[in-house]
């Protein structure tokens, strides 16, 4: 585990540098989802950095695209291309979008960013999977923010219709959206209820812990018939003193002195 | 009375064909598999057929995860709904990645009928259109339609085909259909009249009615919409003294612009646009409509007479 931790700590730095230097981006939603992440690329999926079309490979689906950055971090860190494309982010000519771009980006599943539509994706993945007779599991990040789209909840009994194991998807529980609370703003509680009332397994966990979000992975790993959701409770910013639970941390970049600052208390965490 | 058939049947039974042959096709509706013909490949490939229930938002979405993944998807559903209520899944599922899901969805048009602006797609052509990477064919028979088929399954990435609910009237034994090129139907040094779907049986009517007034129209099937021929249309334009498009779909963004924007760019003439004018349309049978908004081959013959008067 403090090996895992080591990384989300370098990811935490990378995130920040990218934002800053990038101008802009959305620091809140990708440090809240940071542990979830390296957890994948790091313990959970199979994957080769160096074949990424490998047809047995396991598949990420970040369907709240606007956290990139945190998969950028972990794609450079796991080899999928040189770290030095990180510091190029949202810039023109170069390949990291400000949201995933499957086409530029090696390692990247499925171009998202308009919220809603990463499950219905995962989705077509899984049953591909089952039409072939395949093994490989598909993973699918969604914020809990953009489980206000409507598409989420179609996408959700379809997954339980055509009873799509091999799918799990986890829930950045983060509590913030852009106008504010989610409970203030479409209060879409009780979590758990609703998505086992919608036919899925439901964990839940603390989404900065290692081992509680292994633990879950591994359950996943065992349901049969029907997917999984991982509600993950997070906190936006983490990591950050100055953008913890901070509604105008979601899309702002830090100026070079907050920066700083940032880095810092990463390191020191 | 002209020989009468069905373009969604053509369909339905092209996909079966296409499905004993490659294992790898899958299909997906959104609860109006009867409608659509879809159902006929379900009844053979029950295992390759996927209903998504009315979520065409969800349907397009898992379309573009099983293509990702090696899968040649159809996707079918009305005109209306395929790319107005899926248009941002199909604008960033798709066609950003070039994603090899083919959208084939019937109703489109005024032709649809009865039901209502609710149910008639006027501004599918355009909305499609309008996508990069995405390729727009619009057949207006029976044969046209399954040689369609043919061809998309075979060419990678998206395609938009639209298709109309009423049978139509037999146009080709054999159509030769090739994604770009236009297929010219009469020939004639007057003027050139194109059209798409059901106009095109409207558009020989109305040959036969300029003929009898010593008027020599050249007839134009435009199926492929994007790309579009435009060597045709440069000859067209050099050729004839003007051209007139036709459509059952709203003027703005559809045929007429397709081709208004090659004359304006490469050989300015007059143009005439026959279409919906942008404004709502209603219920009523098809012919009825089809004479309310101006589509028939009496006001083509009129509008052609009319540009070469002027």
């Amino acid at each position: 585990m403090g090996e895992l931790k080591q990384i989300a700590k370098e990811v935490r730095k990378d995130i920040i540098r990218m934002i800053e230097l990038a101008g802009s981006g959305h620091p809140g939603g990708s440090l809240s989802c940071v542990e979830i992440v390296v957890s994948l690329y790091h313990k959970v999926m199979r994957h080769k950095s160096k074949n990424p079309k490998w047809p047995d490979r396991d598949r990420f689906v970040l369907s709240k695209g606007h956290g990139v950055p945190t998969l950028y971090s972990v794609l450079s860190r796991t080899d999928y291309f040189p770290r030095e494309w990180l510091w190029n982010l949202r810039k023109c000519g170069t390949p990291l979008q400000g949201h995933p771009y499957m086409r530029s980006t090696p390692g990247i599943e499925a171009s998202t960013g308009s919220l809603g539509q990463g499950l219905s994706i995962a989705n077509g993945m899984a049953l591909a999977g089952k039409i072939d007779n395949k093994d490989y599991r598909v993973y699918v990040l969604i914020g809990d923010g953009e489980a206000n789209e409507g598409q989420i909840w179609e996408a959700s009994m379809s997954a339980k219709r055509y009873k799509l194991d091999t799918l799990c998807a986890i829930l950045d529980h983060n509590k913030l959206q852009i106008d504010g609370t989610i409970k203030e703003i479409k209060d879409p509680y009780p979590l758990k209820e609703k998505w086992q009332a919608f036919g899925w397994e439901v964990f839940e966990v603390d989404g900065h812990n290692f081992n509680e979000l292994l633990d879950a992975f591994s359950m996943a790993n065992q349901t049969k018939g029907k997917p999984t959701m991982i509600i993950a409770n997070t906190v936006k910013g983490k990591g950050v003193s100055f953008m913890e639970n901070r509604i105008e941390w979601h899309g702002k970049e830090p100026n070079a002195e907050q920066a700083k600052q940032a880095l810092k208390e990463i390191e020191n965490a | 009375m002209p020989e009468l058939t069905s373009l969604r049947d053509s369909y339905g039974n092209t996909l079966i064909e296409l499905g004993k042959v490659n294992p790898n096709i899958i299909v997906l509706d959104a609860d109006l598999s009867f409608s659509t013909r879809t159902h006929f490949f379900k009844e053979i490939f029950p295992d390759r057929f996927f209903d998504f229930g009315i979520s065409e938002a969800d349907m397009i979405g898992t379309a573009a995860g099983l293509a990702s993944c090696g899968k040649i998807v159809f996707a079918s559903t009305f005109a209306i709904f395929a790319t107005g209520r899926a248009w941002d899944q199909v604008r960033l599922g798709i066609c950003y990645q070039k994603l090899n899901v083919k959208i084939v969805a019937t109703h489109g048009g005024i032709s649809t009928g009865a039901d209502g602006y609710s149910h008639q797609a006027i501004e599918d052509i355009t909305l499609m259109r309008v996508l990069p990477n995405m390729r727009v064919v619009v057949p207006c028979d029976a044969v046209q339609t399954k040689e369609v088929i043919q061809t998309i399954v075979k060419e990678e990435g998206p395609f938009y085909v639209r298709l109309v609910k009423p049978k139509l009237p037999v146009i080709y034994k054999k159509c030769n259909f090739k994604l770009g090129k236009a297929t010219t139907l009469e020939e004639g040094k007057d003027i050139t009249i194109g059209a798409i779907g059901p106009m095109v049986a409207n558009a020989l009517e109305a040959c036969k009615i300029l003929k009898s007034k010593g008027i020599q129209a050249r007839i134009i099937d435009f199926a492929s919409v994007k790309p579009i021929d435009k060597e045709a249309i440069r000859k067209a334009c050099a050729e004839t003294r003007g051209i007139i498009t036709c459509e059952d779909h709203m003027v703005t963004g559809g045929l007429g612009d397709a081709v208004a924007e090659v004359i304006l760019t490469e050989h300015p003439v007059p143009h005439l646009r026959i279409g919906i004018q942008n404004i709502v349309s209603e219920s009523g049978s098809y012919q009825d409509l089809y004479e309310k908004y101006g589509l028939t081959a009496h006001h083509i013959a009129q509008k052609a007479m009319g540009l070469l008067n002027t």
